[in-house]
């Protein structure tokens, strides 16, 4: 530090630094400056004693307000909830056509239904609920296991051949690899896809439709209309889940594959569950 | 120098908003050079003194605040702006409280800005938020307004109605009966602080802070039901944001109109420096005539004893005591001044006294005072002499020129004119025709078309019947087109068909899920436009929606 310095000049002091003859003024700070950086300081102060700031051995000091950001979040939860006056309630306990009949309930229910879709459902189904090979369609209107809002609930709170969840939709189709004959299978397929409008030629369908009666119609049904209780699908319309074409039902017959759902009501609550069935059922194919 | 401080005054606009300035401010400044001719070395007024050193007339860069205790004007201008300030205070002191009938489904103030349900009432008007252009319209036409009346009449939108204007008039008026008019209260600000002193401020300032938070009270009744709202207030129940609506509001009211007053607009309001742009020579401005003014003395009959020329003006600086602005009109049109026309009254009332005709302050156009100024100074070649404007009687001569009121009626304020009406005409016959009725349609993207097992196509619509009424109606929303398609709308009914009646609630828009469906035989190949149609048979209104229904390509 050099000896005090005045600058001829302005008569100001000079910081004692100099570079190549130049010196910097020693002017006071601004004034609003000053009182701005004091006021931090204060702040800085106040905010240590008010909200958690130490960092200590286990946790840190909690401060004088106790305020902390989970405690906030709960608040938050718990407003949340109140906002919504009571109607979560109402959805867990009225039955599900009750909700149905009361518009501002469906209303509630189908937002919330369309959230929780978003979250746990669309990875198989899609968003759209379009569902692509082996996962159903959710927007028409052929329903493997029933399309009424019970059905839905049903299925939905206990899954489809679920392994834990004892009253899940349940049932299996047999692998005909090991009772028909490939020639045998071959002809089957021609006659469920001709059911569908597809022409093929009688020596095809004579003993498929024969065999059909024989091998599938207890599940499927005589004129292929399916069975909701077995989950087994009908197989004379214009939708198909698992294969579409003959070579593909072919191979279904042979070897089938079998659609897996866990059951929701393990997962989530059953208002949730509740609000899923009412979004599903409003999909276009409800019942 | 009044030339010189206007030309700093404009550069400092100049250079603050980064307008053209140069032809204006050369324009006015040869104009009041030349008149004021100073190039002749004379001294005009001989009153003048910073004219002499440029340099020190440049002046700091920072200043402080004068004080300004402008004294109480009387006369026709502040009558004038008494009433300005009755009703424009009463329009917003009292119009939350009006009442308009709506029937049981809608608010009944009069105007209400319902930000929760998003609506606005304006008396017979409701606006949706889609129908928010009208307020638009009304922003444009507020802006062409101020255009028309600062060409025709100058800053009269300072002077008179702008809300800063208004209010620190109001607490001026305040002050005044408080602490006396402008002489009372210059002693008792130099005073030292004895307990009279202290009596006044206190009771001063609590009554400009109830001024305050009433001004802040009045703006929240805009945005709820004024009674309930005042109930809630009082007795604390009302929301936060309405009370710190109010103490935002009651500060900048405090702050502005009490505290910093004249200097929000010298330094704080772009209005100024904008408006000087839209003058032009033949707008109204507030004018020292200095061409019957000069040369100024206070003891006038003594010098025209000796033979002197002597002008109208006897020095009282009655204009400047009067001023809000704590200006000197006498220096010229300038950025500081509002046009409140106050030193006129004042000016007027000397002139009364003292038997000389009013108008030595006036509303003046540029153009006159040019021409009188040419003729007061034999076209700038002499300082002024008061013999060229009078004759010998002291009336003056014919060639004086005095305002012409049809030059308010020129191109410029016509055309403003017919833009604002334009404008306006165009809103209104929008108003009158604009549907309240609607039906806004939203196509379902995912998934496009869904198959169903009979091998139909069906397509899934969010729609929205808007009820613009305050009335529940039932609307019939049928399809046009596609002639073999049905319509199912959830929680309606199961039944499909092409013809639903719906009930909407009042004054909402009701959203349906609609899914329309085309039988297999009948499928259009991909993409099939049609209509759907709202319909309300009483009232005979109905809106049509263009929709498309999709359907798979090369499948038929």
């Amino acid at each position: 530090m050099a000896e005090k310095h005045i600058d001829e000049l302005s008569g100001v002091e000079t910081t004692g630094h100099e570079w190549d003859g130049i010196r910097e003024l020693n002017n006071p700070m601004p004034r609003w400056w000053l009182w701005t950086f004091y006021g931090t300081i204060v702040w800085g102060i106040a905010y240590m004693i008010l909200y958690p700031a130490w960092p200590m051995v286990n946790e840190a000091t909690k401060g004088v307000l106790g305020y902390s950001s989970r405690a906030e979040l709960a608040g938050e939860m718990e407003s949340a909830r109140l906002a919504q006056g009571g109607i979560m309630e109402k959805i867990s306990k009225v039955s599900l056509e009750e909700i149905l009949a009361d518009p501002q309930l469906a209303q509630f229910a189908t937002a919330g239904g369309a959230s929780a879709f978003r979250v746990n459902c669309v990875q198989c189904h899609g968003t759209g609920a379009v569902g692509s090979q082996g996962y159903p369609n959710l927007n028409d209107d052929e329903w493997l296991w029933g399309g009424d809002i019970n059905a839905i609930y049903q299925t939905i709170a206990h899954g489809v051949r679920d392994t834990v969840d004892a009253d899940t939709r349940i049932s299996d189709m047999p692998a005909f690899m090991d009772i028909l004959q490939p020639e045998e299978v071959r002809q089957v397929a021609a006659y469920v896809v001709s059911l569908s409008g597809t022409p093929r030629d009688a020596s095809m369908i004579e003993p498929g439709k024969q065999l059909y009666a024989d091998n599938c119609a207890s599940c499927h049904g005589e004129s292929a209309e399916g069975n909701r209780d077995l989950g087994a699908p009908n197989l004379a319309d214009a939708i198909w889940l698992k294969a579409e074409g003959e070579a593909e039902i072919a191979r279904q017959i042979q070897a089938p594959k079998h659609g897996v759902m866990p059951a929701w009501n393990a997962r989530l609550s059953s208002e949730t569950v509740k609000q899923l069935a009412v979004y599903v059922h409003s999909l276009g194919g409800g019942e | 120098m009044s030339a010189a401080r206007l030309l700093r005054s404009l550069i400092y606009v100049k250079d603050a908003w980064g307008f053209r300035w140069d032809k204006r401010v050369k324009k006015w400044n040869c104009a009041m050079n030349l008149y004021t001719a100073e190039h002749l070395n004379v001294d005009a007024s001989g009153q003048d003194s910073d004219s002499a050193d440029e340099g020190s007339a440049r002046g700091a860069l920072y200043e402080s605040r004068r004080k300004i205790f402008p004294k109480r004007a009387e006369g026709r201008f502040r009558r004038f702006k008494w009433l300005v300030m009755l009703i424009t205070l009463g329009i917003y002191y009292l119009t939350p409280w009006i009442r308009w009938d709506r029937g049981p489904y809608a608010p009944d103030q009069a105007v209400l800005v319902d930000l929760a349900n998003r609506r606005f009432y304006f008396f017979f008007i409701e606006i949706w938020p889609q129908e928010f252009f009208y307020v638009a319209g009304l922003l444009v036409m507020a802006g062409f307004g101020l255009f028309l009346v600062t060409s025709a009449v100058g800053r009269a939108w300072c002077g008179y109605t702008c809300p800063q204007t208004v209010w620190v008039d109001l607490f001026l008026l305040v002050e005044g009966w408080i602490e006396g008019d402008r002489n009372a209260r210059m002693k008792l600000d130099a005073g030292p602080w004895t307990f009279d002193k202290i009596r006044k401020r206190v009771f001063k300032h609590a009554i400009w802070m109830a001024i305050s938070v009433s001004t802040g009270g009045a703006w929240i009744f805009y945005f709820a039901d004024a009674p309930t709202l005042a109930y809630d207030v009082v007795v604390g129940n009302a929301a936060l944001v309405a009370y710190s609506t109010i103490a935002v509001l009651a500060s900048i009211t405090y702050v502005f109109g009490g505290l910093l007053r004249e200097q929000v607009c010298i330094y704080m309001c772009p209005w100024p420096r904008i408006q000087a742009a839209m003058l032009d020579d033949d707008s109204l401005v507030v004018t020292y005539n200095d061409w019957r003014g000069e040369p100024r003395n206070r003891h006038a009959k003594k010098l025209a004893a000796a033979g002197e020329p002597v002008g109208d003006c006897v020095d009282c600086n009655a204009c400047v005591a009067v001023c809000p602005m704590g200006i000197d009109i006498r220096d010229g049109q300038q950025l500081a001044c509002i046009t409140c026309a106050l030193c006129i009254d004042a000016c007027d009332s000397v002139m009364d006294k003292i038997g000389k005709p009013r108008g030595l302050i006036a509303y003046a156009t540029l153009n006159e005072y040019q021409s009188n100024m040419e003729l007061a100074t034999d076209n700038g070649t002499t300082r002024i002499n008061p013999k060229k404007v009078r004759d010998a009687d002291g009336s003056f001569v014919d060639q004086v020129r005095h305002f012409d009121w049809r030059i308010i009626f020129r191109a410029r304020t016509l055309l403003y004119m017919g833009v604002w009406s334009a404008v306006g005409v165009a809103m209104l016959i929008a108003l009158l025709n604009r549907d309240r009725l609607e039906v806004n349609v939203l196509h379902d993207r995912n998934p496009q078309y869904v198959l169903e097992s009979d091998g139909s196509i069906r397509n899934g619509y969010t729609i929205r019947l808007l009820n613009m009424i305050p009335e529940p109606r039932t609307i019939l929303l049928s399809l046009d087109g596609l002639p073999d398609a049905t319509m199912k709308i959830n929680g309606l009914s199961s039944d499909d068909g092409r013809l639903f009646a719906v009930s909407v609630d009042p004054d909402k828009a009701t959203t349906l899920k609609v899914f329309v469906t085309v039988p297999a035989r009948a499928l259009p190949d991909g993409n099939e436009s049609f209509s759907f149609i709202a319909e309300d048979r009483s009232s005979h209104e109905h809106d049509r929606y263009n929709a498309t229904f999709n359907s798979p390509e090369g499948k038929k």
